[in-house]
């Protein structure tokens, strides 16, 4: 039936060299059209030249801060230099196989939990008693022979990853519960939950940090500290999970009442409806703010390095400014940090693609 | 679900408050963890940075080192901990620091209100300006309506605030957020002058093109002692940081370097007999080793070598000793008797 529908509206199709002519029309059609066209062209040209000359023409290839200070072109021996301390910080030197192992399995693990067809509860399970724990372990050491590692030494981007990655991971299913708890009919739940909910939103992530870093242990009882690391994990979890709360909202608002009445005519209980009817429609729906969230998330994490933690971005900073190639090799700093975090973002962007071509479905 | 959740972060909490400080001194707490926590910057080029393999190099970062070789004898036995200007005081007030060494100006609002103490002063530092020498200005009081470069900051801006209004002089503050734009507003002539610490300027002269074009204006309009700072009330931790920072001091007074400190040893000279635990028992009053004296030159040297190996003229900075020499080659670094 959808079918049928579909190519009774489908327009007739061109034939393939007007198509191309008619694409080539849209930017030379007219007088106008050809000059904005002509111009871009001669822009990107002109742009891609440049980057090209500063990239690999007139770069340094190898030598060191002065050879780079004589050169116009960037500076790639800073970069080859500084890459495992920006990548990860003050992690011991001798140790760093370990952050590095890190982040391969977590990438690796990413990758696999990506795919629809291995979702199941098993991997939920793996997650939580073989993943994290080893993660865990390799970071901070003190089992089968690894040196302790204090958190204070770590640093770069596997702090980065751990900051966003396993603040979004724990603050999605507390964002779904706050989500649950506004739309409740016990007002002393909902009431709660929109108390949370406007309270955390209505207050800048960086003030939230510096209540967990500053504030906080001034009230604990004297010689009792907790892990300053720990302390931002939970701000962030904590207030992701409030913006979390409001997409999931939006996305339960969009679920006709009617499912949930057929669900519960069916004699299913409210956390049967809600798992195995509302919530997947729901969730579905709000892949594409969701995700550009995490986005927002991820490049948020950032602004850690103002209650003292050392991130991606802040130790690439710091190695911008050592003495050797302070004032030499800026651009190319920032130019490392942006493709590492566009290249994530990026591929957060394509998944989310993905996501959503997967879960499409027709309501003909 | 939600109850696994729970369950980890508890664990996750718990394990760090395992580890937490006990109540007791910080010396026992230090002993028992078997390091030192230091505060020091992230990235204070000279004071403490980070080399390419992530280890703390600098002038506040030996000074940790020598803390630390006084109390285990050994000067690695430290771990670093970055703070900056926002977090540092808490650090120590909530102990997560032991010893706070990062370029901190000793004032008095600071040591009165804030839950610490300073040690003693190990870098005289002062506000300065440096111009381009083209401008053909000798003093500060030449600045006439110059733009002048500086970074965020209450003091900064305040002194050169309270020098130009006391000699009725007029100029135009321009603020950076980041040192990199500060740097590089002030060498594209966005600014006439930038002011700043005077290690600080030289740093920033080091990194021009030709640094012998720019030129540091005599003027030094604030005073800034920079100090190691500790929590208070805890006068057997505070001796113990102070005496390794004047330790230093009084070494490169009577010329005990890293390098003789073992021939040293055998010095018939008292006072030196004494520092490096040949004779009497001096550490053991302080609850350390009677041989600190000794780890600690031996770790990382004198005054004059930390001085020389982090700011002195053999490195980027370039730094002369100026007010930082010693007492008795006419500069402000003296340390009390050690007997």
């Amino acid at each position: 039936m959808a079918d049928v529908q579909m190519l009774a509206l489908a327009p007739p199709q061109p034939a393939p060299t007007a198509q191309r002519l008619g694409k080539l029309s849209a930017y030379f059609g007219t007088p106008g059209n050809t000059i904005i066209s002509v111009a871009s062209i001669a822009i990107i040209l002109f742009v891609i030249k440049l980057a090209f000359g500063w990239l690999v023409v007139d770069a340094v290839f190898s030598g060191n801060g002065e050879t780079c200070k004589v050169s116009g072109g960037a500076c790639w021996p800073f970069v080859a230099q500084k890459l495992r301390y920006m990548l990860f910080g003050f992690y011991p030197y001798e140790e760093q196989w370990r952050p590095l192992t890190a982040l391969l399995l977590l990438f690796g693990a990413c990758g696999v939990s990506m795919v629809p067809r291995f979702w199941s509860r098993a991997l939920l399970v793996a997650w939580i008693v073989v993943i994290l724990p080893v993660l865990y372990i390799l970071m901070a050491g003190g089992l089968f022979g690894l040196t302790p590692v204090p958190t204070t030494s770590w640093g770069g981007l596997p702090l980065s990853f751990l900051l966003s990655f396993i603040g979004l991971t724990l603050a999605m299913p507390l964002g779904i519960v706050l989500a649950l708890a506004r739309a409740s009919n016990l007002p002393a739940i909902r009431v709660l939950a929109v108390g949370f909910i406007e309270i955390v939103r209505g207050v800048p992530l960086i003030s939230i940090l510096f209540m967990a870093t500053v504030m906080l242990p001034l009230f604990m009882p004297d010689g009792v500290t907790i892990d300053k690391l720990v302390r931002a994990q939970v701000a962030i979890i904590l207030f992701a999970s409030a913006y979390i709360a409001e997409i999931v909202r939006g996305g339960l608002q969009d679920v006709p009442v009617g499912q949930f009445e057929a669900g519960k005519s069916l004699g299913l209980h409210y956390w049967q409806v809600m798992r195995k009817i509302v919530l997947p429609q729901a969730l579905k729906k709000v892949i594409p703010p969701m995700v550009g969230l995490f986005i927002g998330f991820f490049q948020d994490t950032t602004l850690v390095t103002i209650v003292g933690l050392v991130d991606f971005l802040d130790t690439v900073r710091s190695a911008i400014r050592d003495p050797e190639w302070q004032g030499i090799a800026v651009l190319e700093g920032y130019l490392v940090a942006a493709a590492v975090y566009f290249t994530f973002s990026a591929l957060m962007g394509a998944y989310s693609r993905f996501l959503e071509q997967h879960f499409r479905t027709t309501h003909a | 679900m939600k109850q696994a959740l729970l369950t980890i972060c508890a664990a996750a909490l718990g394990l760090s408050v395992a580890g937490a400080a006990s109540a007791a001194g910080t010396l026992e707490t230090v002993k028992a963890r078997g390091k030192l926590v230091c505060g020091v910057s992230l990235a204070t080029p000279g004071f403490a940075a980070p080399d390419d393999k992530g280890r703390m190099q600098g002038f506040d970062a030996d000074i940790c080192r020598s803390i630390a070789a006084a109390v285990f004898g050994d000067g690695d036995k430290v771990d670093f901990v970055p703070t900056n200007i926002n977090t540092r005081f808490q650090a120590l007030q909530s102990g997560e620091i032991d010893v706070l060494s990062r370029q901190t100006t000793h004032t008095f609002s600071r040591d009165a209100s804030l839950g610490l103490d300073f040690g003693p002063t190990v870098f005289y530092d002062g506000q300065g300006l440096m111009v381009a020498k083209s401008l053909g200005v000798s003093s500060a009081k030449e600045l006439t309506e110059a733009a002048i470069c500086t970074l965020p900051g209450t003091t900064t801006a305040q002194n050169i605030s309270d020098f130009f209004r006391a000699i009725n002089g007029k100029f135009e503050l321009v603020v950076f957020e980041s040192p990199d734009e500060n740097r590089a507003a002030f060498y594209s002539g966005r600014c006439e002058a930038i002011t700043s610490d005077r290690s600080d300027l030289a740093s920033i002269r080091a990194v021009a093109n030709n640094p012998d074009d720019y030129i540091v204006l005599p003027e030094t309009i604030s005073k800034e002692p920079l100090a190691p700072a500790f929590r208070q009330n805890d006068s057997n931790w505070g001796d113990i940081v102070s005496w390794s920072v004047w330790l230093l001091m009084a070494a490169e007074e009577k010329g005990i370097t890293q390098a003789n400190v073992d021939e040293k040893l055998k010095s018939e000279d008292p006072d030196v007999q004494r520092m490096l635990g040949a004779t009497e028992e001096l550490g053991k009053m302080l609850g350390l080793d009677n041989k600190w004296g000794y780890n600690v030159i031996k770790s990382v040297g004198n005054y004059g070598e930390v001085f020389e190996r982090n700011l002195g003229e053999g490195t980027k900075l370039g730094l002369t000793r100026g007010p930082n020499a010693l007492w008795n080659a006419g500069g402000l670094i003296y340390s009390p008797p050690i007997r």
